[in-house]
């Protein structure tokens, strides 16, 4: 693994991997020194070209913890007659030793021509491009789930997937990153998932998708589901005719308090409730159901931390990069070179 | 090679892929076929060219051409681009509207005609806009233009669809005043404001703003429905969807006067290569499905399409080195468009090297009103012949082109077909695959006078 | 041990299973005896093969001394993240770190781990102990010391003193962390290859 563009090529073993070692990563969180030596010399620049600063506080506070060095670049111009163009910032990081490239674009994409063009030869890391992908979030959300889905098992998360975990996401999935992350990520993990959106608001192909697609948001609920999560729908939407207004969309496709009650009454007492934020709350999200005990909308924020620092530290402190081996053979390769050459 | 009065001897050509023959060209036109080239009174001290195992076709016709001058001489010229023509078997190309400043008044059709006639690698036949500044508001000059020594007959705001009904019927209209024809390129506005790539399954996956088919299909539709009601003459561009075959065969069942054009791209690639966001696989329309690919093919074999147009639409490097929604749409194409419809029409037995010289030549000058291209390869007839070596196979590098665009969606594929020489007016701009010399109206008009 | 042949030599066993069983006893005695007693013993393994032997060594332990509950004394230290040589090696994923509930602050932290050979993996694992405390003294306990240190670092208690050429390779298998080819339980010490 060099890069971390997409969940939809994101293998089961290298997806268990890097949730395992955010387990180990979130452990240095309840240390007397919350910082490792790992990364140290490395520098990670986090290149964003849209306003996005609770990730980029996120992935600072990752590659900090691993004692990288940071640079942040808020690449505002945004196009070509405007600004700079994607391959001369990308040049110009590769001439100041940027190790790895955390780059959050307006554009679908921007991740994949970073990785593929030979502009710079830093790890690249997908902070959310375009409305394609945002695999962090999806690998946080799923590492949310995971502790969630394990703690009811009983088990250990260390390993785990989410096989049978039933997994609504509901919302503007046509321009959503995360839900189309969330929706292979859950696939490879084994949960079941199901879209809820307006049909408006779902992208034609959809149909492809390993997913179930529903309009209707009480029907999923009482099917029965495990984690319910919510995704920003920005009011603007309405004025492009996606819906006719806010007060429809709520009512129909938020999660309300009638629909925090109607958990309750459907014996649905372990079911969480997400959000990856912020929150519209009144639009997606009633207040009581983002600050219910359900809700793990902080836990995601924690987790976000955790997941980010195995990414950059899997990305980046490996001398080849190679593609990662099962995380038990892995494991025990590494512990006979550590005797070979140690 | 000596001074030879322009005299040329093709022994032992297939023509259009039927038996070999001779051809000889003296003074511009073809002198004598068959057995009668080498027993002609000019076969003496004529150039023989050695055509065994060539295919002899008429020269290619290209309707659909940016040639980018004036305005855009960062991304081709009149010289650079009909240069790339000559190499890829072309005689003729249509340049299209959307120069800067568009050519929408005679003045600048007459440039472009100038400009093409100087550089005397094939015939520039430019093409007006249909509406002023291709802003879909008003009528350009479409008479004038016609009348101008650029004589157009084929009008387009390609790049941007006539959109507007009423527009669209009034230029249908008008241009029967003198055989013209309007170029469409059906694209619905409203329906694809901000659109990537082909709306789908691709699509829903990258995250990219959709294209749908019925933006193009609901356009030819209405146009089709408004060339059957004012009896016009009504040509499609760049046809890319298989419900878009549909409707146009459909039309012309019923006799209505439309004709269509398919680009090799469309015939050959699908939005399938849009998951690497490479722009260089970003155009207008843009790749469809393999759906969509299948019935191109069948649509061109069936003559619903009627022609091959390239759309070869040159872009500097820093136009696709770039995010994908920020690059430029189009694909350079003059280079290897005889190479793609041989792989995907002939090769796949869909059709004959005959059936090649109508789509690509025969119909072609037909649609623009091309009196001297694409015509048969016979005695009397203008000289306009391209010879091509169909067992050739190369690797495509855009590097080695003759086009200043860089933006080959076919680079490092392996494709057959070469073009080993372009006659033009019975001069070779081409021979052994390379450029020789241009055309040249005095040293032909000398040749005739000795 | 110079004469090892470039024939394609098995591997040689030079612990077997007694073998390891009677160097931890004795290792566990020469613990309690440097330590005048348990009082404030920490064992903490270095994975993977390090911790199963500090296991061990906590049962030996509380078998001499019936005041200590061997399950509290010992832990995990996990020193990846303080390696030197992350950029010159394959990733590897991290282990768990998991310290004895009393915490490591004042106590005296026996590390243990299977084989010293360079050095630098204590070298990291003294990195990672000042990252969760400070412990009033830190020993080291190996099984096997094969010699050719890089670093100014000794063990306090060896099992086996190992003299070794660089070009051999020193295996500890382990019933808790491996298997042999055909299924059944190992533990033993190996040396293989060599010129």
């Amino acid at each position: 693994m060099k890069h971390l563009l997409s969940t939809e090529d994101l293998s089961l073993s290298n997806a268990i991997r890097i949730l395992d070692t955010a387990e180990e990563m979130a452990a240095v969180g309840d240390r007397e020194v919350k910082k490792l030596p790992a990364l140290r010399g490395r520098t990670v620049v986090n290149l964003f070209f849209e306003d996005s600063t609770r990730t980029r506080i996120s992935f600072e506070a990752a590659a900090k913890r691993l004692s990288a060095d940071v640079i942040n670049f808020a690449a505002k111009g945004s196009s070509v007659s405007k600004g700079e163009s994607l391959k001369d910032t990308a040049q110009t990081l590769a001439a100041m030793g940027a190790d790895a490239v955390v780059i959050r674009h307006w554009a679908s994409g921007a991740p994949h021509r970073l990785a593929a063009t030979d502009w710079i030869d830093a790890a690249v890391i997908n902070a959310g491009d375009g409305t394609h992908e945002h695999p962090t979030q999806a690998l946080l959300d799923a590492f949310t789930m995971r502790r969630h889905w394990s703690k009811l098992a009983g088990s250990a998360s260390i390993g785990a997937d989410l096989k049978g975990m039933r997994v609504a996401i509901a919302g503007d999935v046509l321009h959503s990153r995360v839900a189309r992350s969330n929706v292979w990520l859950l696939r490879t993990l084994g949960a079941e998932v199901t879209l809820v959106a307006p049909p408006t608001l779902l992208p034609i192909g959809v149909e492809h998708w390993p997913c179930k697609v529903s309009y209707n948001m009480d029907d999923t609920l009482a099917h029965g589901v495990d984690a319910v999560m919510m995704l920003r729908v920005q009011g603007e939407r309405m004025n492009a005719s996606f819906f006719p207004s806010t007060r429809e969309y709520s009512r129909r496709w938020g999660f309300d308090d009638n629909r925090l009650r109607a958990l309750d009454s459907l014996g649905l007492k372990d079911t969480i409730i997400m959000h990856p934020g912020p929150m519209n709350r009144g639009l997606e999200i009633s207040s009581a159901a983002a600050d219910s005990p359900r809700s793990t909308v902080l836990a995601q924020v924690r987790n976000g931390v955790s997941v980010r620092m195995a990414t950059l530290y899997l990305l980046l402190s490996g001398e080849t990069r190679e593609p990662a081996a099962t995380p038990g053979t892995a494991a025990s390769n590494a512990a006979h070179s550590t005797k070979e050459s140690n | 090679m000596a001074e030879n009065n322009g005299t040329y001897l093709i022994r032992g050509a297939s023509i259009l892929g039927a038996g070999a023959e001779d051809l000889l060209i003296s003074n511009g036109v073809i002198a004598a076929r068959g057995a009668a080239a080498a027993a002609h009174k000019d076969a003496h001290g004529a150039t023989v060219i050695e055509a065994a195992g060539l295919v002899a076709l008429p020269g290619m016709v290209d309707v659909h051409t940016h040639l980018r001058e004036p305005g855009r001489e960062d991304a081709e010229t009149v010289e650079t681009g009909t240069r790339a023509a000559a190499l890829g078997g072309f005689t003729a190309v249509h340049a299209m509207a959307n120069s800067n400043p568009v050519a929408d008044t005679a003045g600048v059709v007459e440039q472009v005609h100038s400009l093409g006639r100087a550089a005397g690698w094939v015939d520039v036949r430019p093409v007006g806009a249909v509406t002023v500044g291709l802003a879909g508001e008003q009528l350009a000059e479409l008479g004038a233009m016609a009348d101008s020594r650029a004589q157009v007959r084929m009008f387009s705001d390609d790049g941007l669809c006539v959109h507007d009904p009423v527009l669209m019927r009034r230029a249908l209209e008008y241009v029967k005043a003198f055989d013209g024809v309007v170029a469409q390129h059906a694209q619905e506005p409203r329906l694809t404001a901000g659109a990537q790539m082909n709306e789908g399954a691709v699509s829903a996956v990258l995250g990219l703003t959709g294209w749908p088919a019925v933006a193009e299909e609901s356009i030819i539709a209405r146009d089709v429905l408004l060339a059957q009601h004012v009896n016009s003459r009504l040509h499609v561009c760049h046809v890319s969807t298989a419900g878009s075959v549909e409707i146009i065969r459909w039309a012309k069942e019923r006799g209505i006067n439309v004709t269509a054009e398919v680009t090799p791209h469309h015939l050959l690639l699908t939005d399938d290569l849009v998951r690497s966001y490479n722009p260089v696989y970003k155009v207008n329309p843009p790749l469809r499905t393999d759906a969509d690919v299948q019935a191109l093919r069948a649509g061109l074999a069936d003559g619903t399409i009627d022609v091959v147009g390239t759309d070869h639409a040159p872009h500097p490097s820093e136009h696709k080195e770039c995010e994908w929604a920020q690059a430029a749409m189009g694909m350079t194409g003059l280079e290897t468009a005889l190479s793609v419809v041989q792989h995907t029409m002939i090769e796949t037995g869909l059709m004959t090297w005959a059936d090649f010289s109508r789509v690509t030549s025969t119909a072609a000058a037909q649609i623009g009103r091309v009196t001297d291209q694409g015509r048969p390869l016979d005695a009397g007839e203008p000289a306009n012949i391209i010879l091509v070596d169909p067992a050739a196979r190369w690797t495509v590098d855009p590097a080695k082109m003759a086009t200043m665009g860089r933006n080959s969606p076919f680079a490092g594929l392996e494709l057959p077909g070469q073009v080993v020489a372009t006659f033009y007016k019975g001069h070779p701009t081409v021979l052994d695959g390379k450029l020789n010399t241009p055309y040249r109206e005095s040293a032909a008009a000398a040749a005739g006078a000795s | 041990m110079t004469s090892v042949t470039n024939a394609p030599v098995p591997a040689r066993v030079v612990l077997n299973q007694a073998d390891i069983d009677r160097a931890l006893t004795r290792i566990a005695h020469e613990i309690l005896e440097a330590n005048k007693g348990s009082k404030d013993l920490v064992l903490l393994g270095i994975p993977r093969r390090g911790y199963p032997l500090a296991v061990r060594l906590a049962h030996k332990i509380a078998a001499a001394d019936p005041t200590v509950d061997a399950n509290a004394i010992v832990g995990q230290l996990d020193v990846t993240m303080f390696r030197d040589d992350l950029s010159h090696q394959p990733t590897r994923p991290p282990y768990p770190t998991q310290l004895p509930r009393t915490g490591i602050d004042n106590k005296v932290v026996v590390l243990i781990d299977d084989v010293l050979y360079s050095g630098r993996t204590i070298r990291a694992a003294l990195d990672a102990i000042i990252d969760f405390g400070r412990p009033r003294i830190v020993r080291l306990a190996v099984l096997i010391d094969r010699g050719h240190r890089e670093l100014p670092i000794r063990a306090d208690h060896v099992g086996k003193n190992l003299p070794t050429s660089s070009t051999e390779k020193v295996r500890v298998r382990l019933e808790e962390t491996d298997t042999a080819a055909d299924g059944s339980v190992v533990n033993e010490v190996v040396i293989e290859g060599g010129a």
